[in-house]
């Protein structure tokens, strides 16, 4: 031993430890590369010796040169050796960790081979041990080691160490990360340590916090313990965690927000200024998540801005996040913030380029009409100091926000021209089209100020050599183009042909074509309003100097680079003014005329000008010309009959339809012609660009979502799996945490195979995990036997270690039944007398905890103090009433809505919809109506059950079971099984035998709750009854009984069928021959015509067109038959003739019909 | 690559990463996604802003996504990534990063927008420490994080310099491997922490030579 250290250190005389390399890379300043290459040389050496010291040597060194940026994965294989030398030495493996987390990622595939030696120094006695292989798990955690290991970091989880817990229950959110699947097992446990003492429960508190960040709906049930722990803690760190929580749960329970306002503002005083900071943030979350619906809290708001002022008044640092705060609030509580004007300009001059800007933010929220000028004036005063152009640029954006804000609502008197034309002074600005286009628009709106601005206008033409020279470059010529138009357009000029030789000059060449283009058109405009005033004088010589002038200027233009300018504009023009001089030296008086080329004005339309238009008598849903329906196919005989009349039918029609096309036409030139006119004020004071052809809005294709009908989807998926990222991490741990059954436990390593025995619901809420698992196994599959041996070997070890993993294993089993008990509730009994029993209650525990519960914190809640038993008992009762009444209220809107729904001729799909068409009737309210009927009950459980055909595919059924509970206990357990019968089986999950139950997927606290079940059918022509039971466990205060319930399931053939509108199809099939008919008469039947089709509908899953007093009806079967009626009534006599496909399936179905009726 | 063939390629590759759930494959179409990404951004003088925010879309994780430490030179000290990224993505955000934090004048709030994160720094001596939170994440909490690993340090070494953390950087590492894990601070009493780092340190068998504090 003594000789192995003497050698050791002998070898280690030779070799370079990482403080010679440091040094010697310290040494090397000029030649470092190659330095560096010589030592990797060496270190390449090292690692090819079998000392394991020596090795570890290299590997620091190795970790050294990764973070200079040098590619050490080569060496990733004798990191995971050094990894693995805990026999020898902590101080070895210490540092191959250390190596493994700053090297490795996820692509790293040597990290497969560490999975059992991470369990082994999971497992290790020292608890730094476990600690360093803890540490290095959080950096380097693949899905394939998360699931490897979940299990044995969970067992960390009560490890007897806090050291060891904390580290479990951090490194624990990796692994939900990277396996969601653990989380629901892991997730009790999880919560248990919530009542840990401190270093675990901030551990825990921080990972259900970042997991409730990113799906806050699960976790609302743990709000009462969060609150709790908010009004007890005394740690700054655990505190701010709990509050962003509170932050992300608000937003979804409103009346969570008004229990927590309190606390929060008492928290707010402390002297922490990041528990103060995020104090102030979750308050105005809150405040903007209550602000509809509470009277209001400007002592809150207050209290906020009078804390958030001291940090702006504060360090720099505390100043930005002021700032950033304050902004929040001015979003919902203006007024409030306008108070500290002062403080937010004198931010404007701090040195901190950041804090401006966000104070720049904050002063578009503050302005008033008072202090606009006030404001503005100050920004340009900062605009001639700012350095920097984007924060110039910024600065100039910012002022035009500011004053054109909501339409110009706060500027008073257009000093804001001249304060856009200061703007152009500023040199290398990109903003040129906004100023631009700000010129333009206050301009055309506001007449008064036009002889304002064209004064300044044209100054800005007169001077716009000084804005030339390195102008092409910088976009501010573009307010050249404006000036120019203004000018042209409201030629109201004391000095036209000062201006008009500004716009002919030579330099004007230079200019971007665009803007040429409008020098030109506006230099004829001004041409002819100089005529006009000149020819008033009779003095002609003047006019026709005026004439020479363009004419001597223009060739200039008609040699431009820019087609516009050169064709359109100049030579046209030119040839204007060129035959306007001859007729000058005839004496002719031209300026009228030459005026009306430029004739009309354009005016400001005010924004609700359009509402004074008359809406003109319009019916928009009435049909222009009659849809083809069913009527057509009789139509189609007297057409034959009368082929003479033909030619006379069709031509009045005929001539119709062209000029509604000639109408159409004219619109859509209109509309072009408007879009492409940029004179024309768009409905949107966005689209003034007016050099832009705004988009044609026309061709967005508008589609009509009739949701009247609720939604009722034929599959038990939940929806919103549907926009889930299967990328995104957090989405994946969407999953639902309620408690968990027996059953469920984390899925072991060696229990894979059969992982897939899942119940359908669950199934639904994993999805996106499970789906990601065949992916996953395909690159597995390399691996998968080298698992193999690991399992063997590790079978024949694990012998060994049972008597020493005794204790964990008592824990595994614990883990099934702690499942069942909530660990609310213990919190719960010192609060409220009558508990309720059991974690499903969680949610209307919490509604409880919302509505009454007092606030724990020293200051009383004014609510009354009602006896809190009964109160319960009412919450939950009436939650259970509003249902129904809910249900009841949509039924009667529905009814409302039919009413409106006359004109609609086709049906749109719900069965319900379709009711009615053609004449209007004083119709009778329809009674209620529901398709769940009663499965089973007895005196702890009531079940309805509705069938429901998947159009999607033409053998499975869904049947909707709601389970209501009856009694006061819980029922859990739940499970559902059915007589499979040859023709109809229920679909189990694979993996589990023919006669095995499906679990209910959830709990049953004294309410109800529905479940959906699928079955899979061959033949749907017979009805048919499925035997079946329901077990479960009756779970009281103090014990449980096992119950079972026996149920017949009846399969009607109306359940095979599938509401859907009939199109013309319909006709054509009734003809088609292909149908065998069948018919039926009820008699003695009282109630309105309509209400019988509504029923028919309703019940039998039919869509209905009625005419008078008679309707045909349609419906279509999963396996696609079609299934035709055509129902009459007389007095009390109601006869349905019926033709469908296959008539075994038509006479069940009449006889359903028949039953029906004979029920009411 | 031609500077248009990124621009086509990018929405498809970006398409396959999204739906492809193989790890191996998708970490290379990441990488190759991102040498797109810098061409394109590149080409066209586009911040990255708006490219590199959906990687951190991909991996953003616990609150804090990365712990920098660097000298007022640019030189790297000490790196710590709480996010799996690839050696290119690390560099080139390092790269970046440290050219934007020098160049912030001293009298600068330490907190600075950059892509879709937020850069806490603070200066001690000649060191820079630096760390990227997510959105939602307090400021004022990291800065206290930051300070508190400094004072750690300081503790564990006795007036800590930047030569210590250069000779040392293991040390630096284990020290904040006990303070944080996975990003999020793990134990809040700096007692704790050292007492917990010196008796790992016991558990280091006698010290080496190669490992006693150096002579410069």
């Amino acid at each position: 031993m003594a000789l192995k250290i003497v050698k050791g250190s002998i070898d280690r005389m030779f070799d370079k430890n990482l403080q010679d390399l440091v040094r010697g890379i310290r040494n090397h300043k000029e030649d470092e590369a190659k330095y560096i290459s010589t030592c990797i040389d060496e270190i390449k050496q090292e690692l090819k010796q079998d000392n394991i010291a020596v090795k570890a040597n290299a590997v620091c060194k190795l970790t050294y040169l990764q973070m200079l940026g040098y590619d050490v994965s080569w060496a990733a294989f004798n990191i995971v050796e050094v990894m693995s030398s805990s026999k020898f030495t902590y101080k070895l493996q210490r540092i191959g960790y250390l190596a493994a987390s700053q090297c490795f990622h996820e692509s790293t595939d040597v990290i497969m081979l560490t999975t059992n030696q991470i369990r082994k120094d999971l497992s290790s006695p020292n608890q730094y041990d476990t600690g360093v292989a803890l540490t290095g798990l959080s950096c380097f955690v693949t899905p394939d080691l998360a699931r490897d290991l979940a299990n044995d970091i969970m067992t960390l989880m009560s490890h007897t160490k806090p050291y060891i817990r904390k580290k479990a229950v951090l490194i624990m959110y990796k692994v939900f990360l990277k396996y969601p699947e653990s989380l629901r097992p892991a997730f009790p446990r999880l919560k248990e340590k919530l009542e840990d003492p401190d270093p675990v429960q901030s551990a825990a508190v921080n990972v259900i916090c970042e997991l409730a960040r990113r799906n806050p709906k699960n976790y609302l049930s743990l709000a009462p313990l969060f609150f709790k722990l908010m009004t007890s803690s005394t740690n700054n760190w655990v505190l701010i965690k709990i509050i962003k929580l509170f932050g992300a749960l608000t937003p979804l329970e409103p009346r969570l927000g008004k229990k927590l306002i309190e606390p929060l503002t008492n928290l707010i005083h402390t002297s922490a200024m990041s528990l103060l900071y995020e104090c102030v943030n979750t308050v105005i979350a809150v405040l903007i998540s209550l602000s509809s619906g509470m009277p209001n809290h400007s002592a809150s708001i207050q209290l906020c801005v009078q804390k958030l002022r001291i940090l702006i008044e504060d360090s720099d640092q505390n100043k930005y996040l002021g700032l950033l705060a304050m902004s929040k609030i001015l979003k919902t509580h203006p007024k409030s913030v306008q108070s500290h004007k002062d403080l937010i300009l004198q931010c404007l001059d701090d040195k901190d380029e950041s804090i401006r800007l966000r104070a720049l933010d904050l002063l578009y929220g503050m302005v008033s009409k008072k202090n606009l000028m006030e404001i503005v004036k100050k920004l340009m005063l900062h605009v001639d100091k700012a350095e920097g152009t984007t924060y110039r640029d910024e600065l100039l954006t910012k002022i035009i926000d500011i004053c054109s804000q909501s339409n110009y609502q706060y500027i008073t008197n257009f000093e804001y021209i001249s304060i856009l034309v200061e703007l152009t002074r500023l040199e290398g600005t990109r903003h040129g089209h906004l100023i631009a286009s700000q010129m333009l628009d206050v301009a055309i709106r506001v007449k008064a100020i036009r002889v304002f601005a064209v004064a300044q206008m044209a100054t800005l033409l007169d001077n716009a050599h000084l804005l030339t020279g390195n102008m092409q470059r910088n976009g501010i010529c573009e307010v050249l183009y404006a000036a120019a138009w203004i000018c042209g357009e409201f030629s109201h000029l004391e000095n036209p042909m000062q201006t008009l030789e500004a716009m002919l000059r030579p330099k004007v060449a230079t200019l971007p074509g665009h803007i040429q283009a409008v020098y030109v058109q506006n230099a004829a405009k001004l041409f002819a309003t100089i005529l006009k005033s000149q020819e008033g004088n009779t003095d002609s010589t003047a006019a026709q100097d005026t004439s020479q002038l363009m004419i001597d200027r223009l060739p200039l233009f008609v040699q431009s680079a820019n087609l516009e300018v050169q064709e359109r504009q100049a030579s046209c023009i030119l040839q204007l003014v060129k035959y306007i001089q001859k007729l000058q030296q005839k004496d002719v008086e031209v300026a009228e005329e030459v005026n009306a080329l430029f004739a009309g004005e354009l005016n400001p339309v005010a924004p609700k000008a359009q509402k004074k238009v008359p809406v003109p008598e319009l019916d928009l849903d009435a049909w222009i010309n009659e849809p083809p329906s069913e009527s057509e196919s009789e139509d189609e005989q007297p057409k034959a009959i009368f082929a003479k009349e033909e030619p006379k039918h069709s031509r009045p029609r005929h001539t119709e339809v062209d000029e509604k096309e000639l109408a159409r036409q004219r619109r859509e030139a209109r509309k072009q012609e408007q879009a492409n006119n940029p004179f024309y004020i768009k409905a949107s004071p966005s689209s003034q660009k007016v050099y832009q052809d705004a988009p044609g809005v026309e061709h967005i294709p508008v589609v009509q979502i009739d949701l009247s009908v609720p939604l009722k989807v034929p599959n038990a998926l939940p929806s919103d799996d549907d926009d889930k990222d299967p990328n995104d991490p957090h989405k994946a741990l969407d999953i639902d945490l309620d408690p968990l059954a027996d059953s469920e436990k984390l899925p072991v390593r060696s229990h894979r195979a059969a992982e897939a025995a899942k119940s359908p619901a669950e199934d639904g809420e994993t999805e996106n995990a499970t789906s990601l698992e065949p992916k996953k196994k395909s690159s597995k599959e390399k691996r998968e036997k080298k698992k193999e041996k690991d399992r063997d070997r590790k079978k024949s070890k694990e012998e060994k270690k049972k008597k020493k993993h005794k204790h964990e294993e008592k824990e595994e089993d614990l883990l099934g039944g702690q499942a069942d008990e909530p660990a609310v509730q213990s919190e719960e009994t010192s609060e409220v007398a009558a508990p309720p029993t059991s974690t499903s209650a969680e949610v209307s525990d919490l509604d409880f905890w919302l509505s009454n519960a007092p606030v724990p914190s020293n200051t009383q809640d004014s609510e009354p103090d009602e006896p809190k038993d009964a109160e319960m008992e009412e919450t939950k009762s009436s939650k259970h009433k509003k249902k129904k009444q809910k249900k009841e209220k949509e039924e009667k809107e529905k009814k409302k809505k039919k009413k409106h729904h006359h004109h609609h001729h086709h049906s749109d799909g719900g069965g319900e919809e379709s009711v009615q068409n053609g004449t209007v009737e004083e119709e009778e309210p329809l009674p209620p109506m529901s398709n769940y009927c009663l499965l089973a009950e007895n005196s702890y459980i009531k079940m309805v059950y509705d069938i429901q055909g998947n159009l999607q595919d033409g053998s499975q059924v869904v049947v909707s079971v709601i389970f209501e509970n009856k009694c006061d206990s819980f029922l859990k357990s739940m499970e559902f099984n059915v007589l499979d019968s040859l023709n109809s089986k229920l679909q189990r999950p694979e993996g589990s035998g023919p006669h095995d139950g499906l679990t209910v997927p959830f709990q049953l606290p004294p309410v109800s709750n529905e479940a959906r079940f699928v079955f899979t059918v061959q033949s749907i022509v017979m009805p048919q009854k499925l035997k079946g039971t329901l077990t479960f466990i009756v779970k009281n205060e103090d014990s449980s009984t096992h119950e079972k319930l026996d149920f017949k399931l009846h399969f009607t053939c109306t359940s095979y069928l599938i509401t859907t509108p009939c199109y013309d199809a319909f006709a054509k099939l009734l003809e088609s021959g292909d149908l065998k008919g069948s018919s039926v008469r009820l008699e003695g039947v009282n109630m309105p015509f309509h209400h019988l089709l509504a029923r028919i509908c309703f019940h039998h899953h039919f869509s209905v067109e009625r005419i008078d007093s008679c309707a045909s009806m349609y419906s279509r079967s999963i396996q696609g038959h079609h299934v035709c009626l055509l129902v009459k009534t007389s007095g009390q006599t109601v006869s349905i003739d019926a033709k469908c496909d296959e008539p075994t399936l038509l006479g069940n179905v009449l006889d359903e019909i028949k039953q029906t009726f004979s029920q009411c | 690559m031609h500077f248009l063939y990124p621009m086509c390629c990018f929405n498809s590759l970006l398409n396959l990463t999204c739906q492809n759930q193989n790890n191996y494959i998708q970490d290379h179409l990441k990488s190759a996604l991102f040498d797109a990404f810098c061409l394109t951004a590149d080409v066209f003088n586009r911040p990255l802003c708006s490219l590199i925010s959906l990687f951190f879309h991909f991996f953003s994780s616990f609150q804090m996504q990365f712990m920098l430490l660097f000298s007022r030179q640019g030189k790297l000290r000490l790196q710590k990534w709480y996010v799996p990224l690839s050696d290119k993505e690390k560099k080139k955000i390092t790269r970046e990063l440290v050219q934007t934090v020098l160049a912030r004048k001293p009298k600068m709030c330490s907190f600075l927008e950059w892509r879709d994160l937020k850069i806490v720094y603070k200066r001690y001596a000649s060191l820079y420490f630096c760390c990227a939170i997510e959105d939602q994440d307090n400021e004022l909490i990291t800065l206290e994080i930051i300070h508190r690993y400094v004072e750690l340090l300081d503790k564990y070494f006795g007036s800590v310099c930047e030569l210590d953390i250069i000779f040392n950087f293991e040390k630096a590492y284990f020290i904040l491997d006990e303070f944080l894990l996975g990003g999020e601070a793990q134990e809040t009493s700096k007692k704790n922490v050292l007492k917990a780092i010196e008796q790992a340190d016991l558990l280091q068998e006698p010290r080496h030579e190669y490992f006693n504090v150096p002579v410069y």
